[in-house]
């Protein structure tokens, strides 16, 4: 059962229809279609479809959702490494979105079933509870671009009890954003980038990459006219050819962003580089737990085995599996043959069906195809 | 996951608020806030962490989207459930 695209209707009308005229106004100084926008937040996502925001867009722009899932791009050999601890017995915790994407053959989900312990938490404190209830080991797999990897920081530099331990899976998206921009065949004229994830880098980050790219980068927010904002200039931006940053959020996104929080993350990680599941390899993608922490690391406490999790083979569907495409935003689900039909949230075959960030369940979910124009134009 | 949490400071001990929800209090870490908070501040949160004080003249036009989102019951609405784990990643007040 989907939850259903909304009809689009805008908290404040008069101003919708401003920012659909200009966005259009904008599209059409282009004067060419299609034109490739890529925003990198599942939460970007989620709103333009439940919102039905691709009903106000222009026929000649597309806005693809790139590599914004963090549960999504978690490679499988770190989902590996998570199962195989979970299966010496380790306890680990995660979320909940975590606990179904596959690993090689198994995925935290199947071996819980077969009585490994596998905690579901909302936050890494609730983790570090369960960890100063007992004096076992718990491991949090920790998942999450810079945003989330803020907090893993924050409970590492207040020091957590000594049975925990984080394997860490956290990406830093600058970086991906560099691999999106350069891949061949690329068509990425421009990016929004997420409100939220800028709150703490500052928009300022993007500044190196819109210099070095010469492609316009966009901070929006999550509200339907947040969104439709970051996206006129975005496109207008383009229209006329100013490669620059631009900040729409002004209420939660400075130039220097969260500096405090800055100083906490880049003190517990540095960058590493590291495969994004299906989309690249990513130089300075991964975030890893410093040296100074290396009594929480549990890449370094444990002797991590997985060997025995490659003896079998990944399920055959997997092998169909458009995700990677998906995210780095050269297909999308409907280029997917198993979208709906083999592949649906109760039955999800990659990670990108699995987590509420990722485009093929968020496409599912509301409505299974958010995109009304391509619905208008199919029965026009 | 990216879309956090806004709530109102009800108290504060050390590096923990008390924030309110909708009505829910919760345990809210202040560890990298990007400036001093007080009771009576709303706050936007991740993973039960402030990561952000919000202007009180932004305050209005950051709760409408949440008010938007919860205010619909359907139970598999993705945003929503997002929105209610986000309140749940706060600690039980002791």
């Amino acid at each position: 059962m989907t939850a259903g695209t909304e009809r689009l209707r805008f908290r404040d009308p008069a101003r919708g229809r401003a920012l659909t005229e200009a966005l259009a106004h904008h599209a059409r100084r282009l004067g060419r279609a299609p034109v490739s926008v890529m925003h990198v937040c599942g939460s970007h996502e989620q709103a333009i479809a439940r919102f039905g925001l691709r009903a106000a867009f222009p026929d000649a722009l597309d806005v693809i959702m790139g590599p914004g899932c963090p549960v999504c791009v978690t490679d499988v050999p770190e989902v590996d490494e998570a199962v195989a601890l979970a299966l010496a017995g380790v306890r680990v915790a995660t979320y909940g979105d975590m606990l179904r994407v596959p690993g090689t053959s198994r995925s935290l989900a199947d071996v819980r079933a077969d009585g490994a312990r596998v905690d579901v938490v909302y936050g890494i404190a609730q983790a570090v509870e369960l960890a100063a209830a007992t004096d076992e080991p718990v491991v949090f797999f920790a998942s999450g671009f810079e945003t989330t990897a803020v907090a893993t920081a924050a409970v590492l530099l207040a020091g957590p009890p000594a049975n925990f331990a984080v394997l860490s899976a956290h990406k830093y998206i600058p970086p991906v954003m560099e691999i999106v921009a350069e891949m061949p065949g690329g068509k990425i004229e421009g990016f929004l980038a997420a409100g939220h994830a800028a709150t703490i880098t500052g928009w300022g980050v993007f500044e190196p990459f819109v210099a070095r790219h010469r492609v316009p980068v966009v901070v929006a927010g999550f509200e339907p006219l947040d969104i439709l904002a970051g996206l006129v200039r975005l496109v207008e931006l383009i229209a006329s050819g100013e490669p620059r940053v631009d900040n729409t959020f002004p209420r939660c996104v400075s130039r220097d962003g969260n500096r405090d929080a800055q100083a906490a993350l880049w003190r517990v990680f540095e960058p590493t580089g590291g495969r994004w599941r299906g989309i690249a390899h990513v130089p300075n993608g991964n975030l890893r737990l410093r040296d100074e922490f290396a009594r929480w690391d549990a890449r370094r406490r444990f002797d991590i085995d997985c060997t025995p999790l490659w003896d079998h083979a990944p399920a055959a569907l997997v092998q169909q599996c458009q995700c990677g495409d998906i995210m780095a935003g050269i297909a999308s689900p409907h280029d997917c043959s198993l979208f709906g039909a083999e592949c649906t949230p109760d039955t999800p075959v990659g990670a990108c069906m699995v987590s509420a960030e990722g485009t093929c369940k968020i496409w599912h979910q509301y409505g299974g195809h958010p995109d009304l124009r391509q619905i208008r134009r199919k029965v026009s | 996951m990216c879309l956090g949490v806004p709530g109102r400071v009800v108290s504060i001990d050390g590096l923990v608020a008390i924030v309110d929800f909708w009505g829910v209090e919760k345990e809210v870490r202040l560890d990298v806030v990007d400036e001093p908070v007080a009771p009576g501040d709303y706050v936007l949160n991740h993973v039960g962490f402030a990561i952000r004080r919000i202007a009180a003249e932004d305050i209005a036009e950051t709760l409408a989207l949440y008010d938007e989102l919860l205010g619909r019951a359907d139970a598999d609405d993705l945003m929503a459930a997002d929105v209610r784990g986000e309140v749940d990643a706060g600690g039980r007040p002791r």
